[in-house]
């Protein structure tokens, strides 16, 4: 067949929508057939959703090992299919999980894998793009020809819009060893859900120029007068001035709210990846020639401290 | 027990990165060098698991000769021991790709297990810093047959098990792993210390040892970096102090949040 794989994520039957972009992503790599591979407990949604997105084929392969998330038992149970169809490549999104299992099935078929791709032109060798540092610096990169493992990076593929809605489904045993499910979930917790900083649509982030762990009071005022969430530069975290969980940059949370005002955040390059996506950035920083007031679409220079709580006693006025 | 940890030396850059004159590298003459976050926050990792249990930590790096900083450091806060891979194309500053570094680490490993005993925990960061890879730990795992998760922002020891927490959408989600085990870490998991007076007077003396690799080129080759298109923003001045409070306001009812 050799076709190119689709590594469907899902948690417990539930799709993770970069799956489907994962599929355009094969389209991409190949102009021949492109299949789903779903592995786990998926229930029927997962694999009609890939189907109706215009794969050619699906295989389900479940075990009671692969039943939940196994990163291991997942990466060996998808690269022995891949064994056995003579698949051209493995491909995936780069999210977490994903970049995990794909990993796993580059190791065990001991071929390389490029992760977060972004661009990709089928010649020989292959040429592609991936992203370097979180996404700010880009790697042009060739690939000789053989099997290979590939992750997109989120968002850089459109998801098909549409396919036939039918398409051949089969079902493929794994030969996994005794131990297979000995990386699995054991547990899970659930936290209190609300206004998060991934969903809020306004998040007001704090850094070095709040100054203190009360100083962000002002902020957390603006951010609730606003129905947003508050968020913070890795400085702040690094001074225990607020939780890990709220920090927003390379190594903490990617944010895409509407709006996102950087407070005494000069906009160093690992704190810029993580709200980039923001609609919009208003800027408060006491130096107009910081790298986030000269980025931002707007922008108040002076003392965060002074114009932080003018905004929200001019909120409340109008209210 | 007896832990070791697998760091990366990369690059502090700062509000931009500058490229080589060939696009080949990053322009490295103004920035200074750090551990990759998540692998200084694995040292800490480490440093905590065996202040609580006992035993040992040694950290590993591949790479130039130049970093014997990051595995100094890494004893200043509190290592034991440090390795350092390295032949004359690292030492050039030739980068080596995801399978030869995992490579490489796997033998020293077996290498030092076999001298010295197995290690419990072998910690990872998640991904590194610049090339962002995600799956040396893994090549690693797979090469010694051990179990790894990745992601993992709280560990605990018990009854030879390294239970560990990731976080997921809605919360987290635990694993249970039976040591010897790998584990890939993320920032967050502690708030790395800072190296003491006697901490760094001790790295200062303590030896590193070294050990060879031989480097294969790969299948992927970089042919250039470059920066993403920048999108020249012009940006709005509201004003300055307290008296922008009424425009800032006014933009938040015109984008209708307010």
């Amino acid at each position: 067949m050799s076709a190119v794989l689709v590594f469907v994520e899902h948690d417990r039957g539930v799709i993770e929508e970069s799956s489907l972009q994962a599929i355009g992503f094969a389209r991409e790599v190949t102009s021949s057939s492109v299949a789903a591979v779903v592995i786990g407990a998926a229930g029927t949604e997962v694999a009609a959703r890939v189907a109706a997105a215009g794969v050619d084929a699906v295989c389900s392969i479940d075990a009671s090992a692969l039943a939940d998330y196994a990163p291991e038992a997942w990466g060996d149970a998808c690269a022995q299919y891949a064994k056995s169809v003579d698949a051209i490549a493995i491909v995936g999104c780069g999210t977490d999980r994903g970049n995990e299992v794909l990993a796993h099935i580059a190791a065990v078929l001991d071929t390389p894998f490029i992760s977060n791709i972004t661009q990709y032109e089928a010649s020989v060798p292959v040429k592609l793009t991936r992203l370097r540092w979180g996404g700010s610096l880009l790697e042009h990169a060739t690939l000789d020809v053989g099997l290979a493992v590939l992750s997109c990076a989120p968002h850089a593929f459109d998801s098909p819009q549409s396919g036939v809605g039918e398409v051949p489904r089969s079902e493929f045993v794994a030969a996994l060893r005794d131990d297979a499910a000995r990386t699995r979930i054991v547990e899970r917790v659930s936290l209190a859900s609300g206004i998060t900083l991934q969903t809020a649509p306004v998040v007001v982030s704090g850094g070095r120029g709040v100054g203190s762990a009360d100083g962000f009071a002002h902020l957390e005022a603006l951010a609730e007068l606003l129905g947003g969430a508050v968020g913070c530069s890795r400085v702040v975290t690094n001074q225990g001035w607020r939780p890990h969980s709220d920090q927003v940059g390379q190594t903490g949370k990617r944010v895409a709210p509407e709006l996102y005002i950087a407070c005494g955040i000069s906009g160093a390059i690992q704190h810029w990846i993580g709200m980039q996506a923001a609609q919009r950035v208003l800027a408060i920083n006491l130096d107009k020639d910081a790298p986030m007031v000269t980025k931002a679409d707007f922008a108040v220079i002076g003392d965060l401290h002074e114009i932080v709580p003018a905004i929200v006693e001019e909120l409340r006025r109008r209210r | 027990m007896r832990i070791l940890v697998c760091v990366k030396r990369v690059p502090a850059p700062g509000a931009r990165i500058v490229l080589t004159e060939d696009s080949l590298g990053i322009d490295t003459r103004n920035l200074g060098f750090t551990t990759s976050p998540h692998e200084e926050c694995a040292v800490e990792a480490a440093i905590q698991l065996v202040e609580e249990h006992g035993g040992d930590v040694t950290v590993l790096t591949l790479g130039g000769t130049d970093a014997d900083e990051q595995l100094r450091y890494a004893i200043s806060v509190g290592a034991h021991k440090a390795v350092l891979i390295t032949n004359d194309d690292l030492a050039a500053g030739r980068d080596a790709d995801a399978v030869a570094t995992a490579k490489a680490l796997s033998a020293a490993i077996r290498d030092l297990e076999s001298a010295d005993g197995i290690f419990d925990l072998l910690l990872f960061g998640n991904e590194s810093a610049d090339s962002g890879g995600f799956q040396v730990g893994i090549r690693v795992a797979r090469a010694l047959d051990r179990p790894i998760v990745n992601g993992i922002k709280g560990i605990e020891i018990a009854d030879g098990n390294a239970t560990a927490r990731r976080e997921c959408n809605d919360g987290y989600e635990v694993y249970q792993l039976a040591m010897p085990a790998v584990l890939g870490v993320k920032e967050g998991i502690n708030l790395p210390r800072y190296a003491t007076l006697p901490g760094r007077l001790r790295s200062k003396k303590a030896e590193v040892t070294h050990l060879d690799s031989a480097t294969e080129s790969g299948r992927v080759t970089t042919t250039s970096l470059a920066t993403p298109l920048e999108q020249t923003v012009n940006t709005v001045m509201l004003g300055e102090g307290a008296g922008a409070a009424a425009a800032v306001v006014d933009m938040l009812v015109e984008m209708g949040l307010a």
